[in-house]
């Protein structure tokens, strides 16, 4: 880092309203000067280097004679529409390719990003950047990441009309812009990834219904870059979220399996089932190999049943109590399966046998007293499928019964699972 | 009769199984432009026209296959790579030049349209507008899937022409010669028919289609090579159909009178061995054909364009989240189709224009595919093979020429 006392400040003149914003269309090939005023060249890229600061760009590439310099930012004095830059230092070194830098031109304009509150794939258009004065230089930090018609305009007349114009001219077309902190640059190149300190944790907070929209709007490599670098509880909460079987699969598919077994480890049994059903036998017992025991056996008896009958598309994730239970035995019981309660609507009952004897409508829970019975709160009715049941039979009863949860019983009669109306809406909609 | 019905949609079952984008980018190949071009070639020229067929289908090949390998290696539409990688004014461009030539084309959709239905004397003042009302709400609001199932099957029709071409009795000797003889004129109809036939084998449009088509169907590239297998069938299927309909042409308008098509009634003479269903079976492979390329060509359009300049795009989104797209949609169909509406428009004259303008606009496509597609970073060890670079460079080379050759050839006629 050069000493701050080395830079020399340049007065800034007139500054009006807009003065302080500069477009990265009007940036590109702005004239550089040096201490005396010569213009020793044209700007060529700018380079954040996030690793040091997210926003602040960090060098300018200047194209002039043979090779490009780099311009470092406690070297440039002002930066003005009409001036253009104004070296306070004009010992410049020449550019190499370096890892750490995020180039404008070169690596977001013109790309996909994603835009976290927009929730959706964007392609950047162009870049606004603030000019900030600390007192002794000019600072160009980004602030945002435009995207629409204004962008493009702005975008089809640099160069040919002068910029005043051209600020002028766009006033009419309303602006469209991502602020930068919500802007997600997509890199499928993991040690890139690293170096230019790119995360993916803001996509973690998001709805995975919307993260799941977002990476089906992306290429393959981007899908398994953000994939293998979130957190496995939200990768599995998006994958089951993604519509098409074969996306899913080859999601799956292009991940390292101990990181495709972590993801499936937190997914519902019977969605990981039918996601591995998809994959050839050899990567999904790859997968099925490198996850826990417990989530293990209970996908793969998933896995035994067909497709399209009932064992096939029941999850094994329920709730069930001995005939005897009370109310408060129950609350004890979900007590205990917090993870199960956003899905859960019944409650079973099964005899010493594990036979299924009731179902019991969770809502009826708060009116009964804590000494209630359960076997006196059960549905009038009991539906029940056999695990053999065609798919076909098992959205019938859904439809006549309007049923929320369809319990699934072996040949026995033991509980094996349910089937939830979620299951049938998706199953519908794929038809 | 119950066990043949099943039986008889387990077939159509299996039909569809085996059709993927290059199936369907191949059918739609044979559009309104496509019946029409070829029908003008056989009935003017004869047999001469048949040599290029080899030459096309190798190109059409070529081109499908690059687009599919992009597609599949990249998953990323050819609108998208051409903007990330040549930046926005050269993706404008191109968008730009691409709606025009397609709006051309739209417009050769719903001027098959006309004409077909207009065999059995009905209006187009009514015909068009219906259809054009039919292909928004189908598109938008319908269940486009089953409409582009019952094209492709209505695609059988094609197959008359192949009969056709047996019945009139060709002189086979003389078409197997000009099969593989080639014939050059410095005659301005000569070569606004050969670009015509090039630009409607290989619509520049079909290139973003197809692309499109495979990343939507998520092919990835280790299953690539299946694709392959279908892109290049599909390319096949598309020239045999092309054979036939000039051989059909040739043997039965040509080898009475060489005369241009002026209408769909001249086209249809084509099919006069079947007699009284002649003009049925014409009309009705010509509707199918132009009904089905309506629906697609406005749909592909507006997505290359939307999706090159960063604009929403899809169906699936509301008129709200992506009103760019629903603007060139509907701009596309409604000017379409409104400009066959005018008086005495020349409707076969149109649908010629429009495949002699997919051929100049095609190698500028053809261009940015081949940069493209030896980019190493973006292919990886899927970068065109040496050969591949050589053929569509010549093509390139050699379709420039025939524009220009086209240009000057007319000036010097008009002075």
């Amino acid at each position: 880092m050069q000493p701050f006392g080395r830079a020399r400040a340049a007065p800034r003149t007139g500054v009006r309203m807009g003065e302080n914003l500069l477009y990265f269309t009007e940036l590109l090939s702005m004239p550089v000067l040096d201490l005396k005023g010569r213009r020793i060249g044209r700007v060529k890229d700018a380079a954040l280097v996030p690793l040091v600061n997210a926003s602040r760009i960090d060098r300018l590439l200047m194209g002039g004679g043979d090779a490009w310099l780099t311009i470092r930012y406690d070297q440039v004095g002002s930066i003005s529409l009409e001036k253009g830059i104004s070296l306070s230092d004009e010992k410049l070194v020449p550019y190499h390719d370096d890892e750490y830098m995020l180039r404008i031109a070169r690596d977001l304009l013109d790309q996909q990003i994603i835009d976290v509150t927009g929730r959706k794939v964007v392609r950047v258009t162009d870049v606004t950047f603030g000019i900030v004065n600390d007192g002794v230089r000019d600072t160009l930090t980004v602030l945002d990441i435009d995207i629409g018609v204004r962008s493009i305009f702005r975008r089809l007349f640099q160069g040919v009309l002068p910029p005043r114009w051209i600020r002028r001219l766009q006033q009419p077309i309303p602006p469209n812009s991502i602020r930068w902190e919500f802007a997600n640059v997509v890199e499928p190149d993991p040690l890139r990834r690293l170096r230019l300190n790119i995360s993916y944790q803001k996509l973690e907070q998001m709805h995975p219904a919307d993260l799941a929209d977002i990476v089906e709007d992306l290429s393959p490599a981007e899908r398994e870059a953000i994939f293998e670098t979130i957190d496995s509880e939200a990768a599995a909460d998006a994958l089951s979220e993604v519509e098409d079987p074969k996306m899913q699969a080859s999601i799956l598919e292009a991940l390292e399996p101990e990181k495709a077994a972590d993801i499936v480890e937190e997914m519902a049994p019977d969605e990981a089932a039918d996601i591995l059903s998809e994959l050839q036998a050899e990567t999904s017992e790859e997968i099925l190999d490198e996850m826990d025991s417990a989530p293990k056996t209970e996908v793969r008896e998933l896995l035994e049943f067909k497709e399209d009958t009932a064992g096939g598309m029941m999850n094994t994730e329920y709730v069930a109590l001995h005939h005897n239970a009370t109310v408060t035995d129950a609350l004890a019981a979900l007590k205990g399966n917090e993870d199960l309660l956003e899905g859960l609507n019944t409650l079973f009952l099964v005899d010493g046998d594990e036979k299924l004897v009731a179902a019991i409508p969770l809502a009826r829970l708060f009116l009964a007293s804590g000494n209630a019975r359960l076997q006196d709160l059960a549905a009038e009715t009991l539906v029940q499928v056999n695990v053999d049941e065609k798919q076909d039979r098992v959205t019938e009863l859904f439809d006549k019964y309007n049923l929320l949860t369809l319990p699934v019983v072996d040949e026995d009669g033991k509980l094996a699972g349910v089937v939830t109306a979620d299951d049938i809406i998706s199953l519908l909609r794929q038809k | 009769m119950r066990k043949l019905l099943s039986r008889f949609r387990y077939h159509i079952a299996i039909f569809f199984a085996v059709i993927g984008p290059g199936f369907i980018t191949a059918v739609v190949d044979n559009d309104s432009g496509g019946i029409i071009t070829y029908s003008d070639a056989g009935a003017r020229f004869g047999y001469l026209p048949l040599w290029t067929l080899l030459p096309i289908t190798l190109l059409l090949i070529i081109t499908q296959e690059m687009c599919s390998r992009m597609g599949a290696v990249t998953g990323k539409g050819l609108s998208d790579l051409i903007r990330e990688e040549f930046g926005l004014r050269i993706t404008f461009l191109l968008m730009a030049l691409l709606v025009l030539v397609n709006l051309t084309n739209v417009m050769s959709e719903f001027a098959g349209i006309a004409s077909s239905l207009g065999l059995f004397g009905m209006s187009k003042y009514i015909t068009v507008p219906l259809a054009a009302m039919a292909v928004w709400f189908l598109v938008v609001k319908g269940n486009y899937q089953s409409v582009e199932k019952i094209c492709l099957f209505a695609c059988v029709v094609y197959i008359t022409y192949v009969i056709s071409g047996f019945l009139v009795k060709p002189d086979w000797k003389e078409a197997a010669i000009y099969s593989v003889k080639p014939v050059l004129m410095l005659e301005p109809s000569y070569i606004y028919m050969l670009l015509g036939m090039v630009g409607t084998t290989i619509a520049p449009w079909m290139q973003f289609y197809l692309q499109a088509a495979v990343v939507e169907k998520g092919i990835t590239a280790k299953e690539y090579a299946q694709s392959r297998i279908e892109v290049i069938v599909g390319c096949f299927m598309t020239s045999v159909i092309a054979f036939f309909i000039i051989v059909a042409c040739a043997g039965a308008i040509y080898s009475v009178a060489p005369k241009p098509i002026e209408d769909a009634a001249d086209a249809a003479k084509a099919l006069k061995p079947f007699g009284q269903y002649a003009f049925l079976l014409f009309s009705a492979g010509l509707f199918n054909a132009s009904i089905f390329a309506a629906c697609i060509l406005p749909l592909s359009t507006a997505y290359s364009v939307c999706e090159g300049l960063g604009f929403e795009a899809g169906v699936s989104k509301r008129l709200r989240e992506a009103p760019i797209f629903y603007f060139l949609y509907t701009l596309l169909i409604v000017v379409g189709a409104g400009v066959i509406l005018i008086p005495h428009f020349p409707l076969v004259r149109m649908i010629l224009l429009s495949q002699v303008l997919n051929g100049v606009l095609l190698p500028f496509v053809l261009i940015f595919m081949i940069k493209l597609i030896n980019k190493h970073d973006l292919m990886g060890e899927w970068v065109n093979p040496r050969w591949f670079n050589v053929v569509s460079w010549s093509t390139v080379v050699i379709i420039i020429g025939l524009t220009l050759a086209w240009i000057g050839v007319s000036m010097r006629g008009m002075q």
